[in-house]
């Protein structure tokens, strides 16, 4: 039974992978590689059981923290075109990339 | 008494576990046939949230000692907030970007009594 649960997560991600090689959009992309990731963890959990050695969830827990700081990564890298801008302060950042100078 | 309850407990939890496993290849499915990256995003979102939530439940009643289940539980908590926050990001961004939603009629087909 977990043997299946883990051969259906499978087949999942390789649809998933469709989507991200022909997703028309960045986005499309970004959103199936996210899902990718969080069925990653999945399956590193259900394949822990099916072997009877439930040790690597360690592994699926810090799966599941890199996933999500790739996509907000990602997604800022897209909007910004750069990783050196701080999301609190970010207008006076982006004035200072696009040369102007900043409000008082 | 208490060896029926365990077996119980491991069959309503693989049963939980195929469940959630056949939700995400629902989801999957739903990525790939839907028409615009708002339904998409919608598809894979919902069923993410549903099939972790199911599969870690499942694999919580298979049992596994207090460690594992606690380190399921840390997992659940930290899919059940990002999973969302992702999906909204990606939402935001795509919006503020000027990706269109389909509009009403954007999905008809030309039918064979149109074009007679």
């Amino acid at each position: 039974m977990l043997v299946a649960a883990a051969l259906a997560i499978f087949v999942s991600m390789s649809l998933m992978l469709v989507r991200a090689f022909a997703g028309p959009t960045t986005y499309d992309r970004l959103l199936s590689v996210n899902s990718f990731g969080s069925k990653t963890v999945l399956l590193i959990g259900v394949m822990g059981f099916a072997n009877g050695r439930p040790d690597f969830l360690d592994i699926a827990i810090v799966y599941a923290l890199i996933n999500f700081v790739t996509t907000i990564g990602i997604l800022k890298f897209f909007r910004y075109r750069t990783l050196e801008v701080s999301l609190s302060t970010r207008r006076r950042a982006v004035a200072d990339a696009s040369g102007e100078r900043p409000d008082a | 008494m208490l060896e029926q309850a365990a077996s119980i407990a491991a069959f309503v939890g693989q049963g939980l576990v195929l469940a959630g496993a056949i939700v995400t290849i629902i989801g999957s499915v739903g990525v790939l046939r839907f028409p615009d990256f708002y339904t998409r995003i919608h598809a894979a979102s919902v069923t993410d949230t549903l099939g972790a939530g199911l599969i870690i439940v499942g694999l919580v009643l298979l049992g596994g000692g207090f460690f594992v289940t606690v380190k399921l539980l840390i997992i659940w908590g930290l899919i059940l907030i990002t999973g969302p926050t992702a999906s909204h990001a990606l939402a935001n961004a795509a919006f503020t970007s000027h990706v269109k939603p389909l509009g009403r009629g954007d999905l008809r087909q030309p039918s064979a009594s149109d074009e007679g």
